[in-house]
């Protein structure tokens, strides 16, 4: 068994983690090790593959490969130790850990401890969906990821339970990836995800969106055949008498994210990582940032918490006491229907909702600059395309085009790409991709 | 085929499991017929868990001594198989002076069977033992185990494998004619001959015997529907019942913990026409949940992990009620068949008494000869989750397969992903890696390891997309190709 000393032994390397470790050797400690299960840092960032990250913090919207990389690369710079393929097995409020991955079974005995593990789907388990136990029912991030790290197709026709921001994404890769997505059911009054992503993800691929509509019933032995909808009541839950059948092979579900935190219960916390504004819990020591703390809209607002973590542990290690509070949030992004003529401009980051009177008079922009996307939006909406494209050496390898392309075009676009196969070579972050037909840069590359 | 069989056995749940074992002890030639695509896919895979004491049977009945027996014998059978026990005892609940009546005859009852330990909890007692759980007074039967029915019959299977047994399975069977002393089998893949045919189909042991022209019997599918919920060992480590009552409405609903420290909540009990039904109804999976919070307060606010189905291979007719007892019979009218008829609780206890007792019904027919290399034991696997840390660093140590953890709800690493692939009964499917290792069975119910163990069994095992399964053909998880295909 091999000892490793530490000064902030930070759990997890998505953005939250690698803010932390990144800030924590700003903040002075001397040695930060970053422990990350995957092969590859940024967490989920790794599938989200298409745009709209880093608006704030970078100034651009990236995808999440390439803000990921960002992040990476300012930690591995600050000089954070980032440890991959490694999983926690244990912690304990001395903030010991345990650890294994192929190199061998580690105990971590760290000053300062940062749990920015990330969360877990809500499952059909959890919401009791009657029915049999058919295949095809997935939740919509791991759909995400056999999308667009393993280049897997899941499904002919599905149904999406949940509007949230996630089931909304997956509804949009779904299209793009040639599933028909039958309808995203929600069963609250109006959608959770953002306004931008119900017009990106729905309205631009006509993806019915009923609200007040929830899943009653699960159809299907072997795999799924259909799916029973209902309407919700104020609960959420199945009204009886309202069924209606809806034939499809899958059912993705987007209903929730739950805190991976059962570790925490090692070191005496038994109701997950809430923190005060230190961003410490209730043990001393051990901090926590990140969506395992609180589900962010934003990756920009996670990395903002992950530096005040990761800061305030560095300075515990050092016997300091802490000084950086959760940053107040510049603005919550809107969520639900857009309303009708209403538009948020996503060009920089104060994401002003833009009105368009339908005279041809907008309101609400903050520069001209605005008004112009909001008139785009109207005459011709043009989007960035994203994709994931494997290569012969079984790398999938996401690409965004070089500039926006009209909406229409998006699944043309994607089924002229479907059976690429790009030549097995690595591929880095702003390669151009030749022959395609369309100019193509690399975002990202993963091997699974 | 061209062989002629000894024995053929149709069913590879516990007891189909249990009687290729124990043939396996003499010198046959014996194949297991299966429908599914792996041991215990039905009933012996959806049950509560628990091994029997022996006081819920009749005296006097094939289901009270094999059940007995079976309970006496599990210990040293589940060290020799390599498979887990936990001798937790179990705790019957009274609420009422009419309990308490109903729990003293549980206890004669029991005695009459030879049920060992059994005796009257005070209050105190009772809530010393479980703590979280009301009641006046209660019950325990200290022989009353815990166990894991999939690994059981896992274990059964590749014992039996072991010592010379085969498997086929996805052979459903669709034909039998006896002609010459012989079983001419024909089954969805292809035709098996065999000088017995021992009928352990369960739900379908009915439709087996008609087939083979002995007629008279019927299965009434009888369905119970469980919850899951996540363990707690302070919450409950002791399966606890209420006082069976007839006739309250309520479900009676069992509180069991498992190997994995997991909670079952169930199982009721509803008729059903079609034996194949497994679906979980919101009606049922609203009263079990209302009446574990009842019996268990400590559950109240939490939310299952994942909910099940099994359905129970009754003979009693619905107006009848309660059950019959276990049919185990040469079958006079059709020499060389052995029937078994209605398998239902205490099948999975009784399972390999009911085998021996095939075993020695088969002698009938055939000289049973010992079998000298027959080896009793299966050695266990290993499970990382179940090691110290300085085993667990050897373990890496010694194949770097160890160190990466697949399912992280369970700790269960690549090592026992490959293992259980590469399995002795060839099976290759999502459920065969969930019953042998627990992955996928968490409260994450495989949204990290399902992708994972889906990119293991492309890569390492060469399959492809559309071949990766739940369970087999029909459940297939992934679109032949690529996306857009």
């Amino acid at each position: 068994m091999k000892t490793v000393f530490a000064d902030v032994a930070v759990i997890g390397a998505g953005p939250a983690g690698l803010a932390a470790a990144a800030q924590a050797k700003k903040s002075g400690a001397k040695r930060v090790v970053a422990l990350e299960r995957n092969p590859a840092p940024g967490g989920i960032l790794r599938q989200c593959i298409h745009d709209g990250f880093g608006l704030y913090r970078y100034g651009k919207a990236l995808t999440g490969p390439e803000y990921a990389a960002l992040a990476a690369n300012e930690a591995a710079s600050a000089g954070a130790e980032l440890m991959f393929g490694c999983t926690v097995t244990e912690l304990n409020a001395e903030r010991q850990l345990y650890a294994v991955s192929r190199s061998g079974y580690f105990h971590i005995r760290a000053k300062a401890v940062v749990w920015a593990s990330g969360c877990r789907e809500r499952t059909r388990g959890a919401l009791m969906i009657p029915g049999s136990r058919p295949a095809g029912v997935f939740t919509a991030g791991t759909v995400q990821e056999m999308l667009n790290l393993m280049n897997l197709k899941i499904g002919r026709r599905a149904v999406i339970l949940g509007s949230g921001d996630v089931g909304l994404i997956a509804a949009r890769r779904l299209t793009l990836c040639g599933t028909t997505v039958a309808a995203i059911a929600e069963a609250g009054p109006e959608p959770s995800g953002l306004a931008r992503n119900v017009a990106q993800c729905a309205a631009d691929f006509g993806i019915p969106l009923l609200t007040r509509t929830t899943v009653g019933r699960i159809i299907g032995a072997k795999r799924v055949e259909g799916v029973e909808l209902c309407s919700a009541d104020e609960a959420m839950r199945p009204i009886p008498g309202t069924e209606r059948t809806v034939p499809c092979d899958t059912l993705v579900l987007s209903v929730g994210l739950i805190p991976e935190t059962e570790l925490l219960r090692g070191a005496g916390l038994f109701t997950g990582a809430q923190t005060d504004r230190y961003l410490s819990t209730a043990v001393p020591g051990i901090f926590s940032c990140g969506n395992c703390r609180k589900v962010e809209q934003l990756a920009d607002f996670v990395s903002e918490c992950g530096e005040a973590a990761g800061r305030n542990a560095a300075r515990f290690a050092l016997g300091l006491p802490p000084d950086a509070v959760i940053p107040e949030k510049s603005r919550s992004l809107p969520t639900g229907f857009p309303a009708p003529g209403a538009v948020t401009c996503t060009l920089c980051p104060r994401g002003c909702t833009v009105q368009c009177s339908g005279d041809g008079v907008f309101s609400g922009n903050f520069c001209p600059r605005g008004a112009e996307f909001a008139r785009a939006e109207q005459t011709s909406p043009m989007r960035t395309f994203t994709a994931s494209l494997p290569s012969a050496s079984g790398r999938a390898v996401s690409v965004r085009s070089a500039s926006p392309v009209p909406v229409k075009d998006l699944l043309p676009l994607a089924r002229r790409l479907s059976g690429k196969v790009l030549p097995g070579k690595s591929y880095s972050a702003g390669d151009e991709l030749p022959d395609l037909g369309v100019r193509l840069i690399v975002t990202g590359q993963s091997s699974f | 085929m061209n062989t002629v069989y000894d024995v053929l056995i149709v069913g590879a749940g516990a007891v189909g499991c249990a009687a290729a074992r124990e043939l396996s002890r003499y010198r046959l030639r014996t194949a297991v017929l299966e429908k599914e695509y792996d041991v215990a896919a039905q009933t012996s895979g959806r049950n509560s868990a628990v091994v029997h004491a022996g006081f819920n049977n009749t005296p006097g009945s094939l289901m009270a001594r094999l059940c007995v027996e079976g309970s006496r014998a599990f210990p040293a059978l589940c060290a020799e198989l390599g498979v887990p026990l936990l001798k937790t005892g179990k705790v019957l609940a009274a609420f009422s002076d009419s309990d308490v009546d109903v729990l003293r005859g549980l206890i004669r009852r029991g005695r009459l069977n030879g049920c060992t330990g059994l005796r009257i909890l005070s209050r105190e007692e009772l809530h010393a033992r479980v703590p979280g759980v009301g009641g006046i007074a209660g019950m325990e039967s200290p022989a009353t185990c815990v166990f894991d029915p999939f690994l059981y019959t896992v274990a059964l299977a590749e014992n039996a494998v072991q010592n010379g047994a085969e498997f086929f399975f996805g052979n459903e069977v669709l034909s039998i004619v006896r002609k010459d002393g012989v079983f001419r089998v024909t089954t969805s893949k292809g035709e098996f001959s065999s000088r017995v045919l021992v009928n352990c189909a369960g739900l379908y042991a009915d439709r087996i015997s008609s087939l083979a022209g002995v007629e008279g019997y019927r299965i009434y599918p009888c369905r119970g529907e469980y919850l899951i919920f996540e363990g707690d060992p302070e919450l409950l480590s002791v399966p606890v019942y209420p006082a069976p009552r007839k006739g309250i409405g309520g479900l009676g609903v069992h509180l069991t913990p498992t190997t994995e420290g997991d909670i079952l909540v169930g199982p009721s009990a509803e008729y059903i026409e079609d034996p194949d039904d497994t679906a979980s109804t919101a009606e049922i999976q609203r009263k079990l949940l209302d009446e574990a919070v009842q019996l268990l307060p400590g559950l109240s606010g939490r939310v299952p992990i994942a909910s099940y189905c099994g359905i129970r291979a009754k003979q009693a007719e619905p107006s009848e009620g309660g059950f019959r007892d276990f049919v185990i019979r040469a079958e006079e009218s059709c020499p060389g068949l052995v029937n078994l008829i209605g398998i239902e609780s205490p099948g999975l206890t009784a399972s390999v008494p009911i085998a021996r007792l095939v075993c020695h019904l088969v002698g009938g027919f055939i000289p049973l000869e010992e079998n000298p290399g027959f080896d009793p034991v299966r050695k266990p696997s290993i499970r990382f989750r179940d090691k110290s840390p300085e085993e667990r660093a050897a373990l890496v140590a010694s194949d770097p397969d160890w160190g990466e953890v697949v399912c992280r709800c369970r700790n269960v690493t690549r090592r026992e992903i490959l293992d259980a692939l590469e399995n002795p009964l060839g099976v290759r499917t999502v459920t065969a890696v969930k019953y042998r290792t627990r992955a996928c069975s968490g409260r994450c119910q495989g949204g990290y390891c399902l992708s994972r163990i889906a990119d293991i069994m492309l890569r390492e095992f060469g399959m492809r997309p559309e071949e990766i399964t739940l369970r087999g053909p029909g459940s297939e998880l992934f679109c032949k190709g690529a996306k857009h295909e």
